[in-house]
């Protein structure tokens, strides 16, 4: 069967080599399509695992998503230090060559008007927990409850601290988030992060990306340093450089909050 | 910058961007699987057999309190 074409980033064209080392999903070479001033980067994938129903049945494996996301980003990481790649959503894939081609000629007016947007830009991540304060131990053992009256009344107690931790921790991050989206040419926010999944600790309360110019990033991420101990119970965490992965939809980056 | 370069990247952050950003082609020269909603769903379905074999954390009470996003 013909192999089928991955796409990863569709960039303008670029002079610089890539590392002659780097490799596509399932460790096939990179190739480049060029069409009408865009060029798409794209590797060989086998049908039978990127057709659509074998895809489809991977990706309630979560170790193959694993292997094919960190693939696709060490692609687009690649071509950050080249160029200002547009990524793809994970998984586009075309039949052929003359898909690819088909694709570039349809949607480049968008193309170039997503890749001037974030042209010289990248995407940082920053995230908010609020962590509850568990009680020690051994004050907690010398709390133990006398009577059933005491038991409700620090069981009371300790639901008001968690509600102002809350509430503590909701304002902090709808400042945070003020505060950078006015540092930034755009924000957006993503739902808050599955503690299941990224096994962090503490509540998830703010998980939001910013497309920040390059030469702004500096300024960007000692800001959001800044807010690090500032406020007990609340952790700020910073990831970045990305490429504007989170900026890639017509609507999302107008600046505007996408709420 | 090249600090937070080196560190590597939780699964996490890579799937919020990978699966909920990206240029998504809807041409009918695709196959489709880039499909917002479909990937969306098959999420889901990763995320909650993840939740089967590791036991949920406590459900806080914040989770409410969380800032929405759209």
């Amino acid at each position: 069967m013909n192999q089928l074409r991955y796409v990863y980033a569709v960039c303008r064209p670029f002079e610089a080599a890539l590392q002659a080392d780097l490799v596509g999903v399932g460790g096939a070479p990179l190739k480049q399509l060029a069409h009408g001033g865009l060029v798409a980067v794209l590797s060989h994938v086998p049908p039978e695992d990127f057709g659509y129903e074998p895809f489809k049945a991977h990706l309630e494996d979560l170790d193959w998503v694993s292997e094919t996301a960190r693939a696709h980003q060490s692609v687009i990481a690649a071509l950050t230090t080249v160029t200002c790649p547009l990524p793809l959503r994970l998984g586009t894939v075309f039949r052929d060559d003359s898909g690819v081609r088909t694709m570039l000629e349809d949607e480049g007016e968008q193309l170039r008007a997503l890749l001037a947007r974030i042209d010289g830009r990248v995407e940082w991540g920053v995230k908010v927990y609020a962590e509850p304060v568990e009680p020690a131990g051994a004050a907690a053992a010398a709390d133990r409850p006398a009577s059933g009256r005491d038991y409700l009344r620090m069981r009371r107690t300790r639901r008001q601290d968690a509600d102002r931790l809350w509430a503590r921790a909701e304002s902090f991050a709808q400042q945070l988030h003020t505060d950078l989206a006015a540092r930034s040419a755009a924000s957006r926010l993503h739902p808050p992060q599955n503690p299941a999944l990224s096994r962090a600790e503490g509540q998830n309360v703010l998980n939001a990306a910013y497309l920040v110019g390059r030469s702004d990033s500096e300024e960007f991420v000692e800001c959001v340093e800044r807010t690090k101990d500032q406020e007990p119970g609340l952790r700020v965490e910073l990831t970045g450089p990305w490429a504007a992965y989170s900026f890639s939809d017509p609507d999302s980056g107008t600046g505007e909050e996408a709420r | 910058m090249t600090v937070i370069e080196r560190r590597e990247i939780a699964l996490v952050d890579l799937l919020d961007r990978l699966l909920a950003g990206g240029v998504v082609i809807t041409g009918d020269v695709t196959l489709r699987i880039a499909d917002v909603d479909l990937v969306r769903i098959d999420l889901n379905a990763l995320i909650s057999s993840v939740n089967e074999q590791v036991p949920s954390p406590f459900d806080l009470p914040g989770a409410a309190g969380a800032i929405e996003a759209r």
